[in-house]
C-alpha cells in the first residue's frame, strides 16, 4: 500500500518545491530597479482606470455550474467502466438509463439558451 | 523505516531525472515550435545562439531569470506570485503516472521505469491534477488586477473545464475496454499492434481535439489572443514567472502528446515483434527500445501539435463553446453508449 503511493505523494511534493523554488529564484536574482510606472497596472499605455475587480459576465457562472453538474456525472462513469465485467447486463442497463437522463439534461440546458454565446 | 528511505530515494533520482528530462523537452519543443514556424512562414528562425540557433531556449531562460520580477502594486502579491507555482507545479507533478517503458528484472530486484506508473488510479490521478492547472490561470488573471488578465484567465478557464468534460468522456471508453485505470494496464493492453486508436477512432479524434483546448494550443489559444487581450493571464507576469507560465504550457503539450501516444498509439509498445532485435522482455535493452520508441511517438504528435498551431486561425469564442458542449460532449456519450453495447455483445 504504502510502497505504490509513497512515490506518488512523494513526486506531488517535489513538483510544487521546485516550483516554488524557480518562483523564488525569479524574485532574487532578477534586477531590482522598481520605479512607480512600472508597477502601475498595464492599460496599453494609458493610465489605468479604476480596477478590475468589477462585475464580469455571467455566462462564466453557467459554464463553471454546468461543470459541476456534469462532471459529477462523468465520475460516476468511471467505477462502472471499471467494473463492466462484472456488472454485466444490469450494469449497461442502468448506465444507459443514466445517459439518457443526462443527455436529456444537456440539450435541455442548450434549449433553454443556457449555453449561449453571443 | 529503512525501506521507506531506499522508497524516497529512489523516486527521489527518478524525480530529479524526470524534471530535468522535462525541462530539455520544453526547452526543445520551443525551439522547434520556433524553427517549424519559421520555415512554414518562409523565414529563418533563431540562428544566431549556437549552432542553427541551437542554445536559444538556455540564453532565453538565462535573459528571463535575470528579468527584473514585477508584482504591480494593484495586485493581490500572495496569489499573484502562487499563481505560477500551481500551472508549473502541476505540469511536473502528472509525470508521476506516467510509465516510460515496461519495468525491468535485474538480479531478482524489479526497477519501474516511472515513479509509479503502476498505480491503480493512473487516469482519475491526471484528471485531478489538469482540474486543479486551472487555479493557475485563473488566480493569475484574478490576481493581477488588470482588465486584459481577468479576461484571458476567465476564457481560459471556462474553455478548460469545458473540455475537461469531453476528454474525461473520451477516456471512459478507453476504460470499458482495458478495465484498469492504470496506464501500465492500458498500454500493455494494446501489445501487438492491438492500438486503441483503430478500436476507438471517433473517442481519439474527442480526445486529440480536447488536448488542443486543454493545453490552451492553437486553434483554440483564445486565452492569449494577442489582437484583443495583449497577453492574456500573464500580460502583468515579467521574469521568470512569465517563463514559468510558458515553460508549464510546453510540458503541458508534451504530457497531452505523452498521453494520446498511451492511451491510443500503445505507448511504449514496439510496433514489431521484439524478438526481430532478438530482445527479450524485462530487460535493459528491451526497455531503452520501448522508451525510444515512445519518444518516437511523442516526437511526431508534439510536431503535429506545433504544425497545427501555424496551419490554422484562431476559433472564435461562441465556436469554442458551441464545439466542446454541443459536439464534442454528446459524440463522447454516444461513444460511450456504443462502445459499452458492442463490447457486452462480443462478450
Amino acid at each position: 500500500m504504502i510502497e505504490t503511493y509513497l512515490p506518488l505523494i512523494f513526486m506531488l511534493v517535489f513538483a510544487f518545491a521546485v516550483a516554488f523554488i524557480f518562483m523564488i529564484l525569479s524574485e532574487w536574482i532578477g534586477a531590482k530597479r522598481t520605479t512607480p510606472e512600472k508597477v502601475t497596472t498595464y492599460e496599453s499605455g494609458m493610465v489605468p482606470r479604476g480596477t478590475a475587480r468589477e462585475r464580469f459576465s455571467v455566462k462564466f457562472y453557467l459554464v463553471a455550474m454546468s461543470f459541476i453538474v456534469f462532471d459529477i456525472e462523468v465520475i460516476f462513469m468511471y467505477p462502472w467502466a471499471v467494473s463492466f465485467n462484472e456488472t454485466g447486463l444490469a450494469g449497461l442497463i442502468g448506465m444507459i438509463i443514466f445517459v439518457i437522463i443526462l443527455l436529456a439534461g444537456l440539450i435541455y440546458e442548450i434549449r433553454k439558451g443556457g449555453l449561449k454565446w453571443d | 523505516m529503512n525501506e521507506i528511505s531506499w522508497i524516497l530515494i529512489e523516486a527521489g533520482v527518478k524525480a530529479l531525472i524526470i524534471i530535468g528530462m522535462m525541462l530539455l523537452v520544453a526547452a526543445a519543443s520551443v525551439y522547434v515550435e520556433r524553427k517549424v514556424s519559421a520555415f512554414i512562414q518562409l523565414r529563418i528562425g533563431p540562428n544566431r545562439v549556437g549552432p542553427f540557433g541551437l542554445l536559444q531556449p538556455f540564453a532565453d531562460v538565462f535573459k528571463l531569470f535575470l528579468k527584473e520580477d514585477i508584482i504591480p502594486a494593484a495586485a493581490d502579491r500572495w496569489f499573484h506570485r502562487i499563481a505560477p507555482v500551481i500551472s508549473l507545479g502541476v505540469a511536473f507533478a502528472v509525470y508521476a503516472v506516467i510509465p516510460f517503458a515496461d519495468y525491468i528484472v535485474i538480479d531478482d530486484k524489479i526497477i519501474q521505469f516511472g515513479i509509479a506508473p503502476d498505480v491503480n488510479i493512473g487516469i482519475l490521478f491526471i484528471l485531478a491534477l489538469t482540474s486543479v492547472g486551472v487555479y493557475g490561470i485563473t488566480l493569475a488573471g484574478w490576481s493581477s488586477n488588470n482588465k486584459y488578465s481577468l479576461l484571458g484567465g476567465l476564457r481560459s478557464s471556462a474553455q478548460m473545464i469545458s473540455y475537461e468534460l469531453s476528454m474525461g468522456l473520451a477516456l471512459v471508453s478507453v476504460i470499458l475496454i482495458t478495465g484498469s485505470l492504470s496506464l501500465t494496464d492500458i498500454v500493455r493492453d494494446q501489445a501487438g499492434w492491438r492500438w486503441n486508436i483503430f478500436i476507438q477512432p471517433l473517442g481519439f479524434i474527442i480526445f486529440l481535439v480536447s488536448s488542443f483546448a486543454e493545453t490552451n494550443r492553437a486553434p483554440f489559444d483564445l486565452p492569449e489572443a494577442e489582437p484583443e487581450l495583449v497577453g492574456g493571464f500573464n500580460t502583468e507576469y515579467s521574469g521568470m514567472k512569465f517563463g514559468m507560465f510558458f515553460l508549464a504550457e510546453y510540458a503541458n503539450m508534451a504530457t497531452a502528446s505523452a498521453l494520446i501516444a498511451m492511451l491510443y498509439l500503445g505507448g511504449w509498445q514496439l510496433p514489431f515483434p521484439p524478438e526481430w532485435l532478438g530482445l527479450q522482455p524485462h530487460t535493459l535493452a528491451m526497455a531503452l527500445a520501448q522508451f525510444a520508441f515512445l519518444v518516437i511517438k511523442v516526437a511526431v504528435l508534439i510536431f503535429f501539435f506545433i504544425w497545427v498551431r501555424w496551419s490554422i486561425p484562431r476559433f472564435r469564442y461562441d465556436q469554442l463553446m458551441n464545439l466542446g458542449w454541443k459536439v464534442l460532449l454528446p459524440l463522447a456519450i454516444v461513444n460511450i453508449l456504443i462502445t459499452a453495447v458492442v463490447l457486452y455483445i462480443l462478450k
